[in-house]
């Protein structure tokens, strides 16, 4: 019987098959380390005596804790701080590649991976983060681990893990003038439900994802995990052997071959059975906005906040008077009618340079609707450099918004950018969970597009709502 | 090998009169925000600590090793912390009638030893320790018993996690027993495979 394109990364790392009901144990190809997750696991190897054992299949980079403005200056969090320091201690100590802070390839894990070329099809790659599924966009087996799992890759470069389900996620035809990536995996978690992953690992495939950019296909992969996913993939293509090649890591001449030959054999059979299959639709799409407080409960943009009387599951009715509590908002209320207090571009599902360049678009000749704040924070220094060579960084200024240092940022409230209590944003990020932007923050989540043409409107919007941009006086 | 092998273990026991002991109260999330492995100590029931009438703040019992808790011992989240804080305290064992299962795993790995026993053993050990604070109790894992003077309990523990704390094998050690066939999927990885360390240009 044929095999799915997960099944064959799976069976090319097993390094020792497990008993029946035992784990296999897996060769980890790539191990991405940031501040937050891994200093108990050095502190584990030390106490034990055990070194890193493949130092040169392992990278570090400073991301969620860090500030993106002053960062020459001392971290002030002295938690945050301690964290980074203990980082920077550790990477020396066990001689592990470090981006810190102010290096050119310093930037959010998930993005640093796939844009220096480390991210290559049929690798394994973990990382003590759940976003780790970004990478599967490249037809990679990626996905999360708790410390112990770090300091157990650390020390011996594999994983044992027990076999998981696999999943199609069918998207057919052709997406609508407006809508993007992001719409697709918010439509995916909507249908599927926050739940209806665990356990699988997803295989996005069909039309419409063939025609996703590289960029676009990271986003998608990025929020399996918000649908309990493990991990995401999609095989590898003509799209994805272009993007990789002439990236710093990318293997070179003869080795550039023999890759490229091995990654052409990264598809699911015709005669592979999945465990489940889901269609979507891509002509039915239209941008998707979050109305709650997890990211399957979203509405498209001309739809309504629900009104959870109408709901005939009771635990989905609680749940949705809890969110619209929290959220502050009524049912009924048209989402075209939301007012925000912040829009927030930037994260490891929205921060790489397409997205720069998309929000630059419906930005250039617009301002910022007043009292409106717009950060606009790029992924990766190396994403912020190439904005800044196109130009884009004067785009968002000239409209009045922020433009920062590479990070995390507002993606989650461990550093200085949050939202106060009861403010709103509109954000490019991938959780609305209660407090994730800080305490009492209100989230929305939103494509680029929606995300830039929101800041323009002051209340949730896409690009068509906009009126024509000011043209540049002729001279 | 990390772990100190266990086979027995003979310490002071504490009787914890308390049911549903969530992973918040064995240590609360404050805590977490440590970079180190060990020194948790100071975080154990941390709220509790605060009580001058709390057993661990009796003389008699400050320096337990064995803890013998009510049913549904370390619900809540899945933090290791919790183990890490218990075991830093001192503690090597904990007994209960019934313990939340990621909690009993992570207790497996971490080297301490999670014993089950029943309701009614447990309520005859605390009266023991009441009667005789300070009172010692010996743990043998091979026999699975608990002795508390001439009383003998057996406790129930599932047999692999008993024989990876009897060789002292985290999950780490377990791997490492693989070595060679690790060894021997690094031999045959292809030469393209990505690297980390700097490309030269
Ligand atoms: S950008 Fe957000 S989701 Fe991505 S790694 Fe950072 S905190 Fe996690």
């Amino acid at each position: 019987m044929g095999r799915t394109l997960a099944e064959k990364v799976w069976d090319a790392h097993v390094v020792r098959k497990g008993a029946a009901g035992e784990p296999d144990l897996l060769y980890i190809d790539l191990h991405l380390i940031h501040e937050v997750t891994s200093p108990q696991a050095f502190d584990g190897l030390r106490e034990a005596g055990r070194p890193v054992r493949r130092p040169d299949l392992t990278i570090a980079t400073e991301d969620h804790n860090i500030p993106t403005v002053d960062i020459d200056k001392p971290i002030a969090d002295l938690v945050s701080r301690t964290q980074v320091d203990t980082l920077r201690r550790n990477a020396a100590e066990f001689g592990v590649r470090i981006h810190s802070l102010g290096d050119v390839d310093q930037g959010i894990v998930h993005v640093v991976g796939p844009q220096t070329g480390l991210t290559q099809p049929g690798m394994t790659i973990v990382c003590g983060d759940s976003h780790t599924s970004t990478h599967g966009a490249f037809g990679a087996l990626a996905f999360g681990i708790g410390t112990s799992e770090v300091e157990h890759v650390l020390a011996t470069q594999t994983l044992p893990l027990a076999p998981f389900k696999t999943m199609a996620i069918t998207v057919d035809g052709e997406l609508p003038e407006g809508t993007t990536s992001k719409d697709i995996i918010l439509a995916v978690i909507a249908k599927i439900g926050t739940g209806g992953g665990q356990g699988y690992v997803l295989e996005y495939r069909g039309e419409a994802i063939r025609a996703l950019s590289m960029e676009s296909r990271l986003t998608v992969c990025n929020m399996s995990i918000e649908a309990g996913a493990r991990a995401g993939m999609i095989a590898p293509d003509e799209k994805t052997f272009a993007y990789i090649k002439d990236k710093p890591h990318a293997p070179k001449g003869a080795d550039w071959d023999a890759a490229v030959a091995n990654w052409r054999e990264l598809v699911t059979d015709d005669d592979a059975v999945f465990d489940a299959e889901v269609v979507i639709s891509a002509a039915d799409l239209e941008p998707f906005v979050t109305w709650g407080t997890n990211p399957g409960q979203g509405v498209p943009l001309s739809g309504s906040v629900p009104d959870p009387a109408q709901m005939t599951d009771e635990g989905e009715r609680a749940a949705a008077e809890r969110s619209l509590e929290y959220m502050g908002l009524k049912a009924g209320t048209p989402m075209r009618e939301i007012p925000v207090d912040t829009v927030f571009i930037g994260s490891c599902t929205n921060g790489r340079i397409e997205d720069l360049r998309v929000a630059a678009e419906v930005l250039k000749g617009r301002k910022v609707a007043d009292g409106v704040r717009l950060m606009v924070v790029p992924g990766s220094v190396r994403v912020r450099l190439q904005a800044m060579e196109e130009g884009l960084d004067k785009v968002f200024l000239e409209a009045g918004g922020e433009w920062r240092g590479a990070g995390c940022s507002m993606c989650l409230g461990m550093n200085p950018d949050q939202l106060a209590v009861g403010e709103r944003a509109a954000s490019t990020s991938n959780r609305n969970f209660e407090g994730r932007q800080g305490k009492g923050g209100r989230t929305h989540l939103v494509s680029v597009p929606v995300a830039a043409a929101t800041a323009v409107r002051g209340t949730l919007s896409s690009p068509a709502d906009l009126a024509p941009a000011a043209q540049p006086a002729l001279v | 090998m990390a772990l100190e092998p266990f086979t027995t273990h003979t310490g002071v026991g504490v009787p914890l009169r308390r049911s549903n002991v969530d992973t918040d109260q064995i240590i609360p999330a404050v805590y977490l925000k440590r970079v180190t492995k060990t020194g948790f100590e100071d975080g154990l029931f941390a709220a509790w600590r605060n009580d001058p009438t709390f057993v661990l703040n009796q003389d008699a019992f400050r320096n337990g090793s064995v803890l013998v808790a009510g049913p549904d011992f370390g619900t809540g989240s899945s933090r290791e912390h919790a183990v890490w804080a218990l075991k830093d305290y001192g503690f090597r064992v904990v007994l209960s009638s019934r313990f939340a299962d990621i909690f009993r795993g992570n207790s497996g790995k971490q080297g301490l030893l999670a014993g089950q026993m029943s309701q009614d053993d447990i309520e005859q050990l605390w009266k023991l320790l009441d009667n005789d604070p300070g009172a010692t109790i010996t743990v043998d894992l091979a026999e699975k018993t608990a002795t508390c003077g001439t009383a003998v309990f057996t406790f129930q523990v599932d047999d692999y996690t008993r024989w990876r704390l009897m060789e002292g094998l985290d999950d780490i050690g377990l791997t490492l027993r693989h070595e060679a066939e690790i060894d021997a999927f690094e031999a045959a990885r292809p030469s393209w495979k990505p690297a980390t360390l700097p490309v030269l240009s």
